[in-house]
Order: C-alpha cells, then sequence, then structure tokens
C-alpha cells in the first residue's frame, strides 16, 4: 500500500498532478467517452423500444448461451484450474517450465486463430472431433459443446494466474498442523487449503467468465452461429446489427452487456480488496 | 506464532506435499499434462500442418499475396502506435495509483480495467457511436477538416482500426508496472524527493530501475494482443486491402470456405503462431528475470 505523507498539504514525491491529468485525460478520451456515447445513443430509444429489442428471442437466446457457456466454462477452468496450479507450485518434474509457459498461450495468440483452428480440430473432420464423432456419435464443433471447449482455451489462464501467487504465499505450517492433528489429505485440502484459495479461485473465476460472455474471436467459428440450435452468442448478435446498419438495436444489447460487465468487474473488485485486507492483517 | 523465511516456508511445503502418496502426485501431473496436450498443444500443432497442407510452395505464395502484405502494413502500424500509447498512459497511470493516496483510488483502477471485461465487439461500437455517422464528434471531425482542408476519416479507416486496438490493450502494461510498484513502496522516492531530485530524475535513478523488466514484460504482452485483436477492429474496419489487418485477413480467407483458401487462412495464421510463441518464450525470460529482482 502506498503511504504518501502530506506535508504542509503538499505531496513530497512531485509529479501528482501531471499524472493525474494525463490519467484522466487519456483514460476519458480513449475509453470513458466512446463508452458513454453508447450510454447516449441508447436513451434516444423510448423505453418500449429498448425493452422490445432486448427482448427479441434470439436476442434472449444469445444472452442464454453467452452467460450460461460462459459459466459452465469458467467451472470447468477452476477445476483445472486449481489442479495446473497446484502442481505448478507443489511439484517438481521434468518439462514443468514448459508446462508454467505455456499456460500463457491463450493471452498471447490472436483469437481468431485459435477460432480457425479449433473449429477446424473439432469439425466431424478434425484430428479429435473426427474420431469422437466416428467411434460416439459426438459432434462438438457447431454445438454448445465447442463452444464451451472454445471458451475453456480462453479462460485458463486466468484462473491458473490468479491462483499461483497465493498457493506459492500460503504458509504450510497450517498443514503441518492439520497433518500433525491427524486430519486425511481430502480434509486438509477442503478445510485449510480451499479457503486460503478462495478469494483468489473467486477472482479468477469472475475474469475468466467475464471474458467468455464477451467473447468473439474465439467462438464465432466454433458454435457455427446457427439460430435454431440457439448457437449464437451475444457478440455475435451484436456484430450481425452492425453489419446490418441497425445501431440502435446494437446500442440497446451492448448496453445490457456493459451493466453485466460492470456488475463483474465491481465483484472482482471487491474481492480482491478483501483479500488484500485480509493478508495485510495477519 | 514465528514466521518461516521464504527458502523455508517453500521447503516446508515441499515437504509437507512429499508425505503425500505418489500416486496421488503422478494422478494430479498427468492430468495437467493432458490438459496442456489437448488443449493448449495440440491446437499449435493442428495450425502449422494445416498451413503446410498443400506444400511450400502454396505455403509462400499464399502469405506474400498483395492482401496480405497490406494487412501486415496495417497490423504492424496500429500495433506500434498501440504500444507507445499505451507504455505512456501505462507509466502514467501506475505512478499515480501507486505513489500517491488520494480519494476514488480504487475506483480510478476499476475503471482502468473497463476494456478487460468488455467485449471487443462493444468496443469497436463505441467508436462507431462517437465518431460514425449518427455520432456526437462527427461534426467535430468535420469541422476540423473543412477548417485545415485535411480529410480525416476515423471509422472504418486505419485511425479507427488504431484506436480499437488502443482501447483493448489499454490496461496491460499498467496492470504489470502496479504490483512491482506497490511492493517497492515509497521510501526511495520520498527521500530522493527530500534531498532535491526533480522528478524526473526520480523516476529515471531511482524508479525505473525496479521496474525495468515488468515494463519490458508488459510492452512483451501488450504488443502480441494489439497483433491479434480481432472482434474491435472487425467492427471497425471493412475493406480488405486497405484496413484490413492480419486476424481479419485470416477471417476473410477462412470464410471464403474452399480448401485452397482455408489452408491459406492456416498460413497466414502460422506468422501469428510463430511471433505468439516467440513473444512466450521472451515473456518467461523476463517474467523471471523481474521475479529475481
Amino acid at each position: 500500500m502506498s503511504k504518501a505523507k502530506s506535508f504542509k498539504g503538499g505531496r513530497v514525491i512531485p509529479g501528482f498532478g501531471l499524472s493525474f491529468g494525463i490519467t484522466i485525460a487519456m483514460l476519458s478520451i480513449l475509453i470513458l467517452i466512446p463508452l458513454a456515447s453508447v450510454l447516449f445513443q441508447s436513451f434516444r430509444l423510448s423505453p418500449k423500444d429498448f425493452f422490445e429489442i432486448v427482448t427479441m428471442p434470439n436476442v434472449l437466446y444469445a444472452f442464454a448461451t453467452s452467460i450460461g457457456c460462459a459459466f459452465i466454462a469458467a467451472l470447468i477452468n477452476c477445476f483445472f484450474g486449481i489442479i495446473l496450479a497446484w502442481v505448478l507450485v507443489r511439484y517438481e518434474f521434468p518439462g514443468k517450465r514448459i508446462m508454467d509457459g505455456m499456460i500463457e498461450l491463450p493471452f498471447c495468440l490472436p483469437t481468431a486463430v485459435a477460432g480457425i483452428t479449433l473449429s477446424k480440430m473439432y469439425s466431424t473432420k478434425g484430428e479429435i472431433g473426427g474420431p469422437l464423432y466416428e467411434w460416439f456419435g459426438i459432434r462438438i464443433s457447431y454445438t454448445h459443446i465447442g463452444l464451451i471447449i472454445a471458451l475453456v482455451f480462453i479462460g485458463i489462464p486466468f484462473v491458473v494466474r490468479a491462483i499461483q501467487p497465493v498457493l506459492e504465499k500460503l504458509d504450510s505450517q497450517y498443514e503441518e498442523a492439520a497433518y500433525i492433528l491427524g486430519a486425511k489429505k481430502l480434509t486438509t485440502f477442503s478445510k485449510v487449503i480451499l479457503p486460503e484459495l478462495r478469494p483468489a479461485l473467486l477472482t479468477g473465476f469472475g475474469l475468466a467468465f467475464a471474458r467468455g460472455i464477451g467473447e468473439y474471436g474465439s467462438v464465432i467459428y466454433i458454435s457455427g452461429n446457427n439460430e435454431k440450435e440457439h448457437t449464437q452468442v451475444i457478440s455475435y448478435i451484436i456484430m450481425q446489427k452492425l453489419n446490418y446498419l441497425e445501431y440502435e438495436s446494437a446500442t440497446a444489447i451492448a448496453l445490457i452487456m456493459l451493466i453485466i460487465s460492470f456488475l463483474l468487474l465491481l465483484f472482482i473488485n471487491i474481492v480482491q480488496i478483501r483479500q488484500s485486507r485480509r493478508v495485510s492483517n495477519v | 506464532m514465528a514466521y518461516l523465511k521464504g527458502d523455508e516456508r517453500k521447503e516446508l511445503a515441499i515437504k509437507t506435499t512429499r508425505r503425500s502418496k505418489p500416486v496421488v502426485k503422478w494422478v494430479l501431473i498427468s492430468t495437467s499434462a493432458l490438459f496442456i496436450f489437448f488443449m493448449l498443444i495440440l491446437p499449435l500443432v493442428s495450425v502449422i500442418v494445416n498451413s503446410l497442407k498443400e506444400g511450400f510452395d502454396f505455403y509462400f505464395k499464399a502469405i506474400s499475396t498483395e492482401y496480405v502484405k497490406a494487412a501486415l502494413l496495417v497490423t504492424l502500424l496500429a500495433t506500434v502506435i498501440t504500444v507507445i500509447v499505451n507504455t505512456f498512459f501505462g507509466i502514467m497511470a501506475s505512478w499515480l495509483l501507486t505513489k500517491f493516496s488520494f480519494k476514488g483510488k480504487q475506483f480510478l483502477a476499476t475503471l482502468i480495467d473497463i476494456p478487460f471485461s468488455i467485449s471487443p465487439v462493444i468496443a469497436g461500437l463505441a467508436y462507431i457511436m462517437t465518431f460514425g455517422r449518427s455520432g456526437w464528434a462527427k461534426p467535430v471531425v468535420d469541422y476540423i477538416n473543412s477548417t485545415f482542408g485535411t480529410d480525416i476519416k476515423i471509422v472504418f479507416a486505419i485511425p479507427g482500426v488504431v484506436l480499437a486496438t488502443i482501447f483493448v490493450t489499454f490496461p496491460f502494461i499498467s496492470r504489470e508496472l502496479i504490483p512491482v510498484l506497490n511492493a517497492q513502496g515509497t521510501d526511495e522516492e520520498e527521500a530522493a524527493s527530500l534531498m532535491g531530485a526533480k522528478g524526473w530524475t526520480i523516476f529515471k535513478r531511482v524508479t525505473f530501475p525496479h521496474i525495468k523488466w515488468a515494463l519490458v514484460y508488459g510492452i512483451i504482452l501488450c504488443t502480441a494482443r494489439a497483433l491479434g485483436e480481432f472482434g474491435a477492429v472487425n467492427a471497425l474496419s471493412k475493406t480488405r486491402g486497405e484496413t484490413f489487418t492480419l486476424p481479419l485477413e485470416i477471417d476473410a480467407l477462412y470464410l471464403a470456405g474452399s480448401a485452397d483458401s482455408i489452408t491459406a487462412s492456416f498460413a497466414v495464421s502460422s506468422i501469428l503462431v510463430i511471433i505468439a510463441v516467440v513473444v512466450l518464450i521472451l515473456r518467461n525470460i523476463f517474467e523471471h528475470k523481474s521475479k529475481s529482482m
């Protein structure tokens, strides 16, 4: 935590005014004012029109698809994220550094590249999708399963990178104590380790979930965007409206998405503030 | 309770963990390895295999068309401007958020993180709503154009592409710098200031050496994301060969649908995959360096 001391009402370190001015100016011009434009454009609609647009069946299905798939993908990521972070922090084995480095791949790989690759791999003629279709008759590309796989791919680094530092700092004296008191391994994990990881896990979950709801590039190919099978995601609907120059509908839907994003961001920040308070109180 | 030093704690952690059965360890490690293999490594291999399906001649022809060259140029231009703007902002914002305390600091930090949780498509939409036909800033741009005789276009032109790229990668560098600066505290800067050093000297001589590697690391990440941005740019760029970036070119080739054009789209993708792998390697080197500081 910073502890700049006031000296006769001023600050010791120089540059407050300058950095404050530049930060606020750039933030406003590049981020806040354009987003405010979305807000104002959507206010031009009457409440009735607004309501009609956002409750059209395909829009509602798209919201359900985006939120539902992102939620499931974030849950899957929490499960694998804990395992991956645990393995990377607690065990020594050959290839560990490569594994650690690979986690970041979804951050670095362009989403469109990830999208077309996953879509091809999991299609009925692809490397993974082919055998699955022939042996079990399961189709992955152009279904909700494909969508979830793409979102798992995109979200995994958020969860692992949120848990890893906390796990590294976790004091194993408590585990030691639990062991000496005769607790089983699973009990130790669920009663001692998991509660300590919970804020970090929630942060990772929130970030992966938020990213998943708004994801575009990596999901639009694998989802197939079929209205009848409800595989259109909400970002796709907005893009479609933009292409048809239906700006009013696009802004109305975007406004709902903005509200969801803000709520999630707020949730993540509250979790993080609580976490830092807990840590500094120890 | 007595506290353990870092090394002792790590040793105890490994010792505590070692007591668990080796079966558990290897089950967890193989689960992780399988996950990484199927979810991350296989797609990488798949891009390369798909791009070389028609042989090397086809590959080189596919990545040297006029469209790809134009797209590469636009991509590089947008990336360079984005990295410069965001580095400047990142340093300013992280200085503000770590060296001073003021009301609303947490709120400001949240606002800076907005682009992380917003759909890139909305970023594109936001600029269309600002500078597009019905946007409120359209008259401002028109006025500038008529007064200075310029022909600046923002939406569906290069400036729009650049703005969209800046938007989606906006918080990347400050995000990397803030934890490092927070851990470092403000004592050194305060001492330097009380001894009479000016702002720029303090930054250059006291702060910069601490954040050097974190900054490089942030710039690398920002570059990677700027090169690959798709959703936001897709909303703001409609002319192939003029305002298309590489990801848009990949999209256009893939959606053309013929076997040849799909292979070509994987060929163009392979350029970005190679960049992504290089970035990953660099990132690991610099992360290691910034942690050992």
